[in-house]
């Protein structure tokens, strides 16, 4: 097995845990936290499919950001912290479908697309080339994006303004 | 370049075990006292009531979010920043916009006393 | 030896150099940061308030930080009642890392920089975000409500100052148009023209440093009189000790990430005699970033703390609308260039 490979199936690992850390776990705050090395994974499988600037970002928006948002939510939810969760309700049976139907499109896929090599070089990631992809194609999406962050904090001022 | 973000690893592995090796020591050479109320959490001298807990005010969460918002806007300056030289005017006054929006978004925050702490 | 087993050796010495480089940075990091920085801060207060300070231990009391670290390693280890014993670890530890992964891209001379990444300040910034998970999950761990409280403010303290740090970042970014630190020091001096551009850009960045590394005036979360000593009051021996690494060794990568984008980074304003471009480089560095660390210094003893309102006005009404404009002004300076 080649270091790449090993680096797949090691960020994979990590990712899985972490992952099912965040749903088993009964505490909130411990849910929260082990999103941190899921979190740390996809970073990491970023870099192996050369998205350098991807990466960085991931971990200074999902790590950094989205994490400790999440954090502060938690700790201003009454009786949420150090609180043992209930963890089935009666919407198990459901859940369970939507995951089964999941699962089966997930398997459909996997098994239909032929996956071979990777054909022709790489896409180039680093910012440079992010940069020049925002301003000449894709500049109207570049600019709404704008306006997607303006109306999402007129949307939580609004909504935090009425319950506070 | 996955090279890089192989020391990057690296660095995290070892410093994680080389900031761990002192507990250790301190394992192995502190003395242990069997002496209970150590381990009561220090409020001032009392004998702590209720919980750590209690509930925060929601400033803390619009603040995160102002946050989470205007970070997201940031990275989308870095790939800007990088190729302005070589695409000049045209990507300025693109920029221009962009900040034009968010001083909105800054404005309406700031006016509606979003970013008041009392 | 075929290919495949002489890609695998050169892979062990690649291996075995970062491990090399890790340990060697670390232990820059614990020397030049808390170990040096603690005792400088006590005579740099005591020089300022015109008291003595350490004096006993070793000629000028030069061993007192040493002496600490001893008497640190035989105390016992106390974790509060019903804390969290996983997470009240791990907090302090993110914490350490998260200071070491700053270095990586700090060039110390030409050719001396452990990895000079594409995205350099961007992942500076990224990786710096790592400790204020830390802070919270250390605050929340002890199970006490001084700490949990200074974890919270710390926190909104941390991100709200993220911004004008990022933004000082990206006035940098526009003006060398890379996000590499070496090609970064390489673009220096900058043009005349773009001084008042870079003069916002590196006060700016100075004020959040500051505010990022918990310091007065904007030390709130640790403020002692009010708050015991904020997310770490439950914190004792090497727990402790390793959350003075984190801050200790946030505030010397701070001042050398400004050296480095503001200062000229490695070149200094004659060579040294007598020395290789390296050894004069690293003088050059250091000196001027123990020079920042001094002035910060002054700072906290000079300044009285700020209230928790004032700090967040000064981030997100002050600086946050400056240098969104400077920004522009950088992008106009450039265009015109």
């Amino acid at each position: 097995m080649n270091a790449e490979a090993l680096a797949f199936y090691a960020l994979a690992a990590m990712v899985l845990v972490g992952g099912f850390l965040v749903v088993q776990s009964r505490n909130l705050v411990h849910a929260a936290i082990s999103l941190v090395p899921t979190l740390l994974g996809v970073a990491g499988l970023y870099v192996l499919l050369n998205a350098e600037f991807v990466t960085a970002i991931q971990i200074l928006i999902y790590v950094g950001a989205i994490t400790v948002l999440i954090l502060f939510v938690i700790l201003l939810t009454e009786g949420a912290t150090g609180l043992r969760v209930r963890q089935r309700n009666e919407q198990v049976p459901l859940a369970l479908l939507v995951c089964g139907i999941l699962v089966v499109l997930f398997l459909v896929v996997l098994l239909r697309v032929p996956w071979g090599p990777p054909t022709g070089p790489m896409p180039a990631y680093n910012p440079g080339a992010v940069g020049r992809s925002f301003l000449m194609p894709y500049v109207l999406a570049f600019e709404v994006t704008s306006l997607v962050i303006l109306a999402s904090l007129v949307g939580a001022i609004v909504v935090a303004r009425r319950e506070g | 370049m996955p090279l890089d973000w192989a020391y990057v690893a690296v660095f995290a592995l070892v410093g994680a075990v080389m900031a761990v090796l002192p507990l250790g020591v301190v394992w192995l050479l502190a003395p242990r006292s069997q002496y209970a109320h150590k381990r009561i959490p220090y409020e001032s001298g009392i004998v702590p009531f209720g919980e750590a807990w209690s509930q925060f005010h929601v400033r803390y969460y619009l603040f995160g979010l102002a946050f989470l918002l205007f970070d997201i806007e940031v990275i989308y300056i870095y790939p800007w920043a990088v190729v302005l030289r070589e695409l000049g005017g045209f990507a300025l006054v693109e920029m221009a916009v962009f900040l034009g929006v968010l001083g909105v978004a800054l404005a309406y925050a700031w006016k509606k006393g979003a970013l008041e702490w009392a | 030896m075929g290919l495949g087993g002489l890609l695998d050796a050169l892979w062990q010495v690649e291996f075995l150099r970062m491990v090399v480089l890790a340990a060697v940075v670390f232990t820059f990091l614990a020397v030049g940061g808390p170990l040096f920085l603690v005792l400088a801060e006590r005579k740099i207060s005591a020089w300022i308030q015109a008291r003595v300070g350490p004096k006993h231990v070793g000629p000028h009391g030069i061993l007192q930080t040493v002496a600490d670290t001893v008497k640190l390693l035989q105390k016992e280890s106390i974790v509060p009642h019903r804390a969290d014993v996983v997470l009240f670890t791990a907090a302090p530890v993110l914490v350490a890392v998260a200071a070491l992964l700053d270095w990586i891209v700090i060039p110390f001379a030409p050719g001396v920089i452990v990895r000079d990444l594409n995205v350099g300040i961007l992942y500076f910034a990224a990786v710096s975000s790592l400790t204020v998970i830390g802070i919270l999950t250390g605050g929340w761990a002890s199970n006490n409500k001084y700490s949990l409280l200074g974890g919270l403010r710390s926190a909104a303290q941390m991100v709200s100052y993220e911004l004008p740090l990022g933004f000082s970042l990206l006035v940098v970014a526009t003006l060398t148009g890379t996000l590499s630190t070496v090609r970064i020091v390489e673009a220096q001096p900058y043009p005349a023209h773009f001084y008042p551009s870079v003069i916002v850009a590196a006060v700016v960045f100075l004020i959040a440093a500051t505010a990022e590394a918990n310091r007065i005036p904007f030390d709130l979360p640790e403020a002692e009189a009010e708050l015991v000593a904020g997310y770490f009051s439950e914190y004792t021996p090497m727990r402790f000790a390793l959350f003075q690494l984190g801050e200790y060794g946030a505030l010397l990568a701070s001042s050398a990430l400004f050296t480095t984008l503001f200062l000229g980074g490695w070149k200094g304003p004659f060579a040294l005699p007598g020395v290789g471009p390296v050894v004069d480089g690293m003088v050059w560095f250091l000196l001027k970033t123990y020079a920042v660390v001094f002035f910060l210094m002054w700072v906290r003893w000079t300044y009285p703390r700020s209230r928790i309102d004032q700090l967040l006005n000064v981030s997100w009404k002050i600086l946050l609308p400056v240098s969104m404009a400077n920004l522009l002004v950088a992008g106009v300076l450039v265009v015109l260039g």
